[in-house]
């Protein structure tokens, strides 16, 4: 799973509404792999008011990659900025372990790269 | 025509022997590219260029393939582990989930700009469980899959519909999550190559601006697929005269005289009509 994917991500248990507390869900004991990937800038551009940067930066932090603290005045032109990006979200893949909500503390396993997003019963 | 909905939950049909027939079946695969590329030309995405688009039901990641084609970046979610082992064995390039629909998907507000669907949405109906109201699942998928699409952004359902009023159902359900949109239904008039899609708009994309419903497609020339044949076709090229006798004239004239040669005696004597047919008699 990119980097993108994951800061889209959020937790959906039904009881699981607190607003603050459901994303960025917490990686745990995680392998992680760097797979190469075209540069698309325009596709970088168009995502960058999607992704939540603060989200972003703890979960980048957690696994120890570097990131700028805030995004720059102009990042279409930035292109030094976008090669960061695009290394960070597009290549970073996350391909075992497993992500935790702080809000209800759901374990949601990562196994050959694939979420497992069920839940039980009495979560939905 | 069966329904596999009908022999067992998705999960389950869908195990290990039947995953790789579905993805190994080049008739199914060829199909599959082909509702994915008219789902893909329902979404009506603004100009050329890649987009975060999300595949419901990716199974083995045939439609993704499609999507990469186009140089989209997509996510996919599936229910059957099988298929989506397939298609993390085969590196495709989408973010891989194992997620049951009917419990909603689990993206922040306006992540996508848009999501197909196919042969998925008449999963849905099942009630498989106890615990499944199929009424209650589709209110839970469509209310939060309105939500993880940006304003304006389509989803686009391909599915084979049972009955009308599993399509009410499923229409008016999306209409109550705030939805707009249609029915789409292509070659109207073939059975065999009629096909549905569920074009739905989430909100408008500018302020007074109306979304269209596409039209269907409806013209039998355009119509591709196999189409099914009670007989088998004979090729014209390779006629009746081509196909040789295995024991021909030179045959039975070099047995002839292979056994003249031993010394047998009541050989026949060679003549025009040697090897030749008889003609039928009445």
């Amino acid at each position: 799973m990119r980097l993108l994917t994951h800061n889209m991500l959020k937790c959906h248990v039904k009881n699981c509404t607190d607003p603050d507390k459901q994303y960025p869900l917490r990686f745990k004991d995680v392998q992680i792999e760097q797979i190469e990937y075209e540069p698309n800038e325009e596709f970088l551009v168009r995502m960058l008011p999607r992704l939540d940067w603060t989200a972003l930066v703890k979960t980048a932090k957690d696994l120890n990659i570097a990131i700028p603290d805030s995004v720059p005045e102009d990042p279409a032109s930035d292109q030094e900025f976008l090669q960061k990006l695009h290394t960070i979200i597009m290549e970073t893949h996350v391909t075992e372990g497993s992500m935790v909500c702080d809000g209800c503390s759901h374990e949601y396993k990562i196994t050959k790269g694939i979420a497992n997003m069920l839940l039980a019963e009495h979560e939905i | 025509m069966s329904r596999p909905e009908h022999v067992a939950p998705p999960e389950l049909f869908y195990g290990e022997t039947e995953a790789k027939k579905y993805t190994g079946n080049s008739r199914i695969v060829a199909i599959q590219a082909e509702m994915t590329m008219r789902a893909v030309e329902l979404l009506n995405l603004s100009d050329e260029g890649s987009y975060y688009l999300l595949d419901i039901g990716c199974g083995s990641g045939l439609s993704g393939e499609v999507l990469e084609e186009d140089g989209h970046i997509w996510v996919g979610m599936d229910i059957a582990p099988a298929m989506l082992e397939i298609a993390a064995d085969k590196d495709v390039e989408g973010d891989l989930f194992l997620q049951d629909i009917g419990q909603g998907v689990g993206f922040r507000p306006g992540t996508f700009d848009g999501a197909i669907s196919v042969s998925v949405l008449q999963w849905l109906c099942n009630a498989d469980k106890t615990e499944n109201r199929p009424r209650y699942r589709l209110q839970r998928f469509f209310s939060t899959l309105f939500m993880s699409l940006q304003r304006g952004a389509r989803a686009v359902f391909q599915f084979y519909p049972e009955n009308d009023t599993q399509v009410e159902m499923i229409m008016g359900i999306a209409m109550k999550c705030g939805f707009t949109g249609g029915l789409v239904v292509d070659y109207p008039n073939s059975k065999k190559a009629r096909k549905f899609y569920l074009c739905l708009f989430a909100g408008q994309a500018a302020a007074g601006q109306r979304q269209e419903l596409p039209q269907g497609l409806d013209s039998e020339e355009t119509a591709s697929g196999v189409a099914n044949t009670e007989t088998r076709i004979h090729n014209r090229a390779r006629g009746k005269k081509s196909r040789k006798p295995v024991k021909d004239t030179n045959w039975i004239l070099r047995k002839k005289e292979l056994a003249r040669k031993r010394g047998a005696k009541d050989v026949p004597l060679d003549s025009k009509y040697t090897g030749r047919k008889r003609k039928p008699r009445f």
